[in-house]
């Protein structure tokens, strides 16, 4: 990972693929040690219609990393900060004192308080990121639907998949601008 | 009992040696993907796809990741058990091994010496049934029975064997990945999870695969569907002969192909005549044009296209006859060694230990009269039970389980309830205290995958490959390997000539440098989980001829081997008894986070899905008064019920049926989790239909009232 600042990592899950295992969900709790009964990935299940003219999405989602984070602005300590190396939401334990500021501004309802006192949620896995490695939620995927890369790098994966193909964010009305696509 | 035997102090095993990460074969279902085990101070801490292993490339299903949840169960056997007091009175007094091995051996003895030793049955599934297989046939029984035929893929694999003279295996050779269209009957796959078929069709999908899914409810893969099918649930047979009929009344087919590599096929396009888009409307309630335009679709990607044949067929009772109708669709696609249809697999041709001795001379197996099934290509679960049951055609008087709860696997437990009061003897060996435990004399408490060697695994598929389950850490408690228990039990019985071995791994040496290998590769193996040889091509030119196993030589279109047994030559809908006023067929299926009721206390994926709902047509719940989250009484037409069960009040379900996820409403106590949680299906399968040409059980023939619990009420 370069460490210069041009690095903006973000995610894409392809709902088509996404068979909504749960996988990620697991293969994140095990890899990041979180606590039972919490989790920093879900599956989303939409169904809409009438029987029998239905339609379908399904999704793995979490944490949007988003450029403009409410969590971060809202944060009085600067435990949320946006990590500059990687363009990632990150939560400084340290200095978090579970005043919960940021789960209220968050609009993706993406982050809990851990037992021992901090709120946690997804990382994008930074930790492995800087060993060149995937997240763990991406590289347990069955349905390979879970792609994360550099968007400001137009040769990554995910910047082409984004070229490539239909994708929408999520909830854009509350002005996040997430790095965080759907791809359908 | 002592605590757990999670408590217990865990050693890292040998195999650990200065890594922190172990290759090993998953068995959270029965695919056996490879993965690494990491650990850390004695625990092990991550489970993750091996990217050497094939069926796995570095990824793994929930089940997979979750097995942590299965290793450290607190609520696992942790010692031998002995029954006191009445059998089923669920009481034992702990024992040694010493003790309850002799005991074992004691109550296999006295049978075999009273009723001879074919009266001694072992039901199994898993890898490490071998040893316990070995064992039953040393002592001259071949009353071995897998519910994973009888109950499960046996009448897909009896259809195929009559069409092409093979059957399609597990892993399916179901060339997924490539398919340009593919048809699900009834098959949920990304529901029912399996690591690499899921890697294979989402692979299709990326890649444009026309996709059509036959299924009476909206599932997963429906949802990624271009043509969702709501099926009558019951009418598939008329659903595929009418694609047949369509197919050839529109010449969609190749004649050349047909002509050269089949037999019989004017007199089966003389009967599926009969089956047009009109007369099939009437009974599967697909639309005429729905039916011509999934037909041409399927035809126009042919020879890419296939109807997947499924997995767990026993339906209707007349099963081997509709995957012979699946089978017979894909031979109009002609399909067979094509790219998107089914490829030609190889294996590692593994050989058996060369000192092996063969097993002695048996009684034919108890499962079926004389003549009775004669297409079963193995024993039937059922049928042993039945033999136990009734006596006839000769009594069973001892079983021995592996693994398999059968409470909870074979139709009507009330008739596994009274078939077991008929023996003398029932050692279950096993992990948690399945209901199966319960009724035993003697329970001897296996440790996990992660904890024991099992036997080499080589299966058939596309890239051919030797892997190895050897053991994480040393067992939990006072669990053993299964290969011990039965090692131990031959000595005892004088059969240690069958098993020629000290340990499984001078067994897994043994076999491997018998059919070739070298020392270097076994130890390759041991490091890296898998090794890997050459395949043999899997798709063949489109114009050579495929020399089947049939008895003609050629796939069997009109079949003179049932013919000569009295049996439809080429596959007949008939319409299924439907379900009177207030009633709703019972329909089950999986969740991707469960294996049957195996997963059901594993705390890990129990948080991913907490408990089974009985899925109900909306407006049909409405009419009943039902919304999402009341709880339910199931109440079959035999008057048996299970439950209560949370509704899922749905758009997603025919107005006809209801659905519920397998595995949930255990009963026993000791299963402190999925005791009483959800609802057991199988408790009100109490009607089910024996297909007359292999024995399989058709299970969907069980008809359901809901009746409402004031809430909170759970008694």
């Amino acid at each position: 990972m370069k460490r210069d600042g041009s690095v903006r990592y973000g995610m894409a899950v392809d709902t088509r693929s996404c068979v909504g295992c749960s996988a990620c969900v697991l293969a994140c709790k095990s890899e990041n040690d979180v606590p039972d009964g919490h989790a920093r990935r879900w599956v989303n299940q939409i169904v809409s219609g009438t029987f029998p003219e239905l339609k379908m999405s399904i999704w793995s989602d979490s944490c949007q990393h988003c450029d403009d984070a409410p969590c971060v602005s809202n944060c009085p300590t600067g435990s949320s900060h946006v990590d500059s190396a990687s363009g990632t939401v990150q939560v400084d334990r340290s200095r978090c004192t579970g005043c919960k500021a940021c789960m209220v501004s968050c609009p993706y309802n993406a982050r809990f308080v851990h037992p021992d006192g901090f709120v946690d949620k997804c990382t994008l896995c930074l930790h492995r990121l800087e060993q060149g490695r995937s997240t763990a939620c991406a590289e347990v995927c069955p349905a390979s639907a879970i792609v994360v890369g550099d968007l400001n790098d137009p040769a990554s994966r995910v910047s082409r998949m984004l070229r490539l193909r239909k994708w929408r964010q999520q909830k854009t009305a509350a002005g996040t601008n997430p790095k965080f696509f759907l791809v359908d | 009992m002592p605590d757990s035997a999670a408590t217990a102090a865990a050693k890292p095993s040998e195999n650990a040696g200065d890594s922190d990460s172990i290759a090993t074969v998953c068995e959270m279902c029965f695919w056996k993907c490879g993965i690494k085990a990491q650990l850390r101070d004695g625990r092990v801490q991550a489970l993750s796809g091996n990217p050497d292993h094939p069926l796995s490339r570095g990824r793994l299903c929930p089940r997979g990741v979750g097995g942590l949840g299965s290793l450290y169960d607190p609520d696992r056997l942790s010692q031998p058990m002995i029954r006191v007091g009445e059998r089923g009175g669920q009481k034992w007094r702990p024992a040694t091994w010493e003790e309850a091995l002799d005991r074992t051996a004691e109550g296999l003895r006295g049978v075999a010496a009273h009723y001879g030793p074919e009266a001694i049955a072992l039901f199994y599934h898993g890898a490490g049934g071998s040893f316990f297989k070995t064992l039953v046939k040393g002592l001259g029984s071949a009353n071995i029975a897998a519910p994973s035929y009888a109950q499960c893929r046996g009448p897909r694999d009896v259809g195929f064997e009559l069409t092409y003279g093979e059957s399609v295996g597990s892993p399916e050779v179901v060339d997924m990945a490539n398919a340009r269209a593919m048809a699900l009957i009834g098959t949920h796959l990304g529901e029912n999870m399996h690591n690499t078929a899921v890697q294979d069709f989402t692979d299709g999908l990326r890649r444009g695969m026309r996709l059509i899914v036959a299924d009476p409810r909206y599932s997963v893969a429906a949802g990624k569907a271009d043509y969702w099918l709501p099926v009558r649930p019951g009418t598939d047979i008329a659903l595929l002969l009418g694609w047949a009929n369509v197919i050839i009344q529109n010449d969609w087919y190749d004649r050349e192909y047909v002509a050269s590599n089949s037999v019989g096929f004017d007199q089966f396009a003389a009967e599926v005549a009969r089956y047009t888009p009109d007369a099939v409307y009437l009974e599967t309630g697909i639309k005429p044009q729905v039916l011509v335009d999934t037909a041409r679709e399927l035809a126009q990607a042919a020879p890419h296209a296939v109807i997947h044949p499924g997995r767990k067929t026993t339906w209707y009772g007349d099963d081997a006859q509709r995957s012979r109708a699946v089978a017979l669709v894909n031979a109009l696609l002609g399909n067979w060694g094509q790219p998107g249809g089914f490829y030609l697999s190889s294996s590692a041709g593994l050989k058996g230990h060369p000192q092996q001795p063969p097993a002695p001379a048996h009684r034919a197996p108890a499962d079926r009269e004389a003549g009775q099934f004669p297409f079963a290509g193995s024993t039937l679960a059922s049928g042993l039970r039945e033999a136990t049951l009734t006596g006839k055609p000769y009594p069973l008087k001892a079983w021995m389980v592996y693994s398999s709860n059968l409470p909870m696997v074979l139709p009507d437990p009330r008739r596994t309830r009274a078939a077991i009061q008929k023996l003398d003897f029932l050692v279950a060996i096993d992990i948690l205290p399945a209901e199966i435990t319960g009724w035993a004399d003697v329970v001897l408490p296996e440790c996990t995958y992660l904890e024991r060697h099992d036997d080499l695994i080589a299966p058939w598929y596309r890239e051919p490959y030797v892997a190895l389950r050897q053991p994480v850490i040393e067992p939990l408690g006072e669990s053993k390997p299964g290969w011990w228990m039965a090692k131990e039990l031959a000595r005892r019985l004088g059969l240690e000539s069958h098993f020629p071995w000290e340990h499984p791994t001078d067994l897994h040496q043994a076999r491997l440098l018998a059919s070739g290998f070298s020392l270097e590769q076994y130890q390759s193996l041991k490091q890296r989980g898998v090794l890997r040889v050459d395949a043999d091509p899997l798709y063949q030119p489109k114009d050579a001829l495929y020399q089947f196993a049939t008895p003609s030589g050629k796939i069997e279109f009109w079949s003179q081997q049932l013919a000569d047994q009295g049996f439809d030559p080429v596959p007949v809908y008939r319409r299924p008894e439907q379900p009177g006023p207030g009633q709703f067929r019972l329909l089950t299926g999986r969740a991707p986070v469960h294996t049957f009721g195996r997963t059901t206390n594993n705390a890990m994926l129990l948080e991913q899905f907490p408990e089974n709902e009985v899925w109900v047509n909306r407006r049909a719940a409405a009419d009943l008064g039902l919304r999402s989250g009341d709880r339910v009484m199931l109440r079959n037409q035999d008057d048996v019920t299970t439950g209560p069960v949370k509704v899922k009040a749905t758009e997603r379900i025919r107005a006809d049926c209801v659905y519920m996820v397998h595995g949930f409403g255990h009963q026993d106590r000791r299963l402190r989790r999925a005791y009483r949680n959800g609802g057991d299906d199988t408790a009100v399968t109490t009607r089910f239909k024996t297909d007359p040409l292999m024995g399989g059980t058709g299970m969907n023939l069980n008809f359901v009232s809901l009746e409402k619990q004031e809430s909170g009420n759970e008694a």
